[in-house]
């Protein structure tokens, strides 16, 4: 297993660096909304609950950019008919993916967060930072469960463009409002308060059910 | 056709396979034994490379019996998973890594030495361009890689659909001892071929509308019969 996965995730790491198609996008995506809100809201400067709303939401549409794009690789050349074939357990491909979309949900959020604190929040950065790291963990691991899962569905059908982010974005709703409830309180200008437990909780059990379903349902979805 | 006194490699009865509505495959039935050549004739769309990829485990079979090297499909196709090697239309490769690095990718799938990478590349005279990415290669170029894959794991049956497509003869040579007669290994070839394809043939399948339109040992078929398949 360890070795399937390390070998997937040295070909996921090839192509990416050759192709720069995911993350590159991804994170253009973020600072060109950061910039659409900027002018749209006609605001320097949001704190708060609007912070919090603006950036989940940002981060979730450049998620699905990545997961749009995370079987295209695979499905070009036949590639992906290539690790059916192998004698392998084919849970290392969803343990692959979702460690992929995981690493280009970081360096996403290495450009976005600090372009996001750049253009838009009020608060200083350095004070929000350590109660939103836990909440942006948090809400990556159900993104990248979620997505893995959605990609490997969208992928095997002529519609895949559609698919991908008409499935991903309801399931993805509830990381987004849990996301944005929990960091609401640490991006607030008047009280500097941690994280809402209440929430990071509910990310958490999210991400636990999500993980499970990807678990069980992913070789049933790479079978014919 | 019937098993004679070696195991059979494969035996197929009364195979079916739908897309949606569309029948792609009905009523196939044949046995192989181990070290024969079936080759499968047939026009465009007529459930040859259907019936491969049944065989290879990538698609179910909707009815019948499939047996492929003594496990039934699909219970047991992670059994057969390994044992067999698949020449598609695809070269089952990707366009962003180099020839080198795609080999090396399949074999850790395998559990295949990096050493057997460079033993191929050699024998598909692939070694001085195994460093540049497949996308730069010329499409006879990425079918030896492909041959190359395909062989890695050194797989006891060779799914081969139309496998010298984009070779030139010189290559066609050069990937022989690899996938052709002389390899030893059971083989199902999809071919258009009806000279190529005979002479290499134990067994001729010919299909027509998913439907087998001929069966028989290939001394007994007449190269007329496979050209009135494409009529």
């Amino acid at each position: 297993m360890r070795r399937t996965v390390g070998a997937l995730l040295r070909k996921e790491l090839l192509v990416e660096l050759r192709t720069l198609e995911s993350v590159p996008g991804m994170s253009l995506f973020a600072v060109t909304t950061f910039v659409v809100f900027h002018f749209a809201l006609n605001r320097n400067v949001v704190d708060g609950d609007l912070a919090a709303g603006i950036l989940w939401v940002t981060l979730l549409f450049a998620a699905i950019l990545g997961i749009n794009r995370l079987f295209v690789a695979d499905a070009e050349e036949g590639g992906f008919d290539g690790f059916l074939l192998a004698p392998v357990d084919r849970s290392a491909m969803l343990l692959a993916k979702a460690v992929t979309l995981l690493a280009y949900l970081l360096v996403l959020e290495l450009v976005a967060v600090p372009a996001f604190a750049l253009l838009l929040l009020g608060p200083p950065l350095g004070q929000a930072l350590p109660g939103l790291l836990g909440v942006l963990a948090l809400g990556d691991l159900g993104v990248a469960a979620i997505g893995t899962l959605v990609a490997a569905l969208a992928v095997r059908t002529r519609a895949r463009d559609l698919l991908g982010p008409l499935l991903a974005l309801p399931l993805l709703v509830p990381i987004v409002i849990g996301g944005a409830r929990a960091s609401s309180p640490v991006l607030a200008s008047a009280h500097h308060g941690g994280p809402s437990a209440r929430w990071l909780l509910t990310l958490g059990l999210y991400d636990l059910v999500f993980g499970l379903i990807a678990y069980a349902l992913f070789d049933f979805l790479l079978e014919d | 056709m019937t098993a004679c006194a070696r195991e059979g490699a494969l035996e197929v009865e009364g195979l079916a396979r739908h897309y949606g509505e569309r029948e792609a495959l009905s009523g196939v039935s044949l046995s192989l034994e181990e070290g024969q050549t079936l080759v499968v004739f047939g026009p465009n769309g007529a459930g040859k490379t259907t019936l491969l990829r049944v065989l290879a485990t990538l698609l179910r079979p909707h009815e019948g019996i499939v047996r492929v090297l003594g496990s039934t499909l699909p219970q047991e196709a992670w059994a057969v998973r390994g044992r067999l090697g698949l020449l598609a239309h695809e070269p089952l490769l990707y366009r962003e890594l180099t020839a080198r690095e795609n080999l090396r990718f399949h074999a850790r799938l395998h559990g295949v030495a990096d050493r057997r990478v460079g033993e191929l590349l050699e024998l598909v005279a692939m070694d001085g361009r195994s460093r540049e990415p497949l996308r730069t290669l010329s499409r006879g170029m990425v079918q030896r890689v492909a041959v190359a894959r395909a062989v890695l794991h050194d797989p006891e049956l060779l799914l081969l659909d139309e496998p010298h497509a984009n070779l030139d003869p010189a290559a066609v040579e050069l990937v022989a001892p690899l996938i052709g007669a002389s390899s030893g290994r059971t083989r199902v070839i999809c071919s258009h071929d009806p000279g190529g394809g005979l002479a290499e043939a134990d067994v001729v399948l010919g299909l027509r509308a998913g439907r087998p339109a001929l069966l028989r040992r290939a001394a007994e078929v007449d190269p007329a019969e496979i050209a009135e398949l494409y009529r």
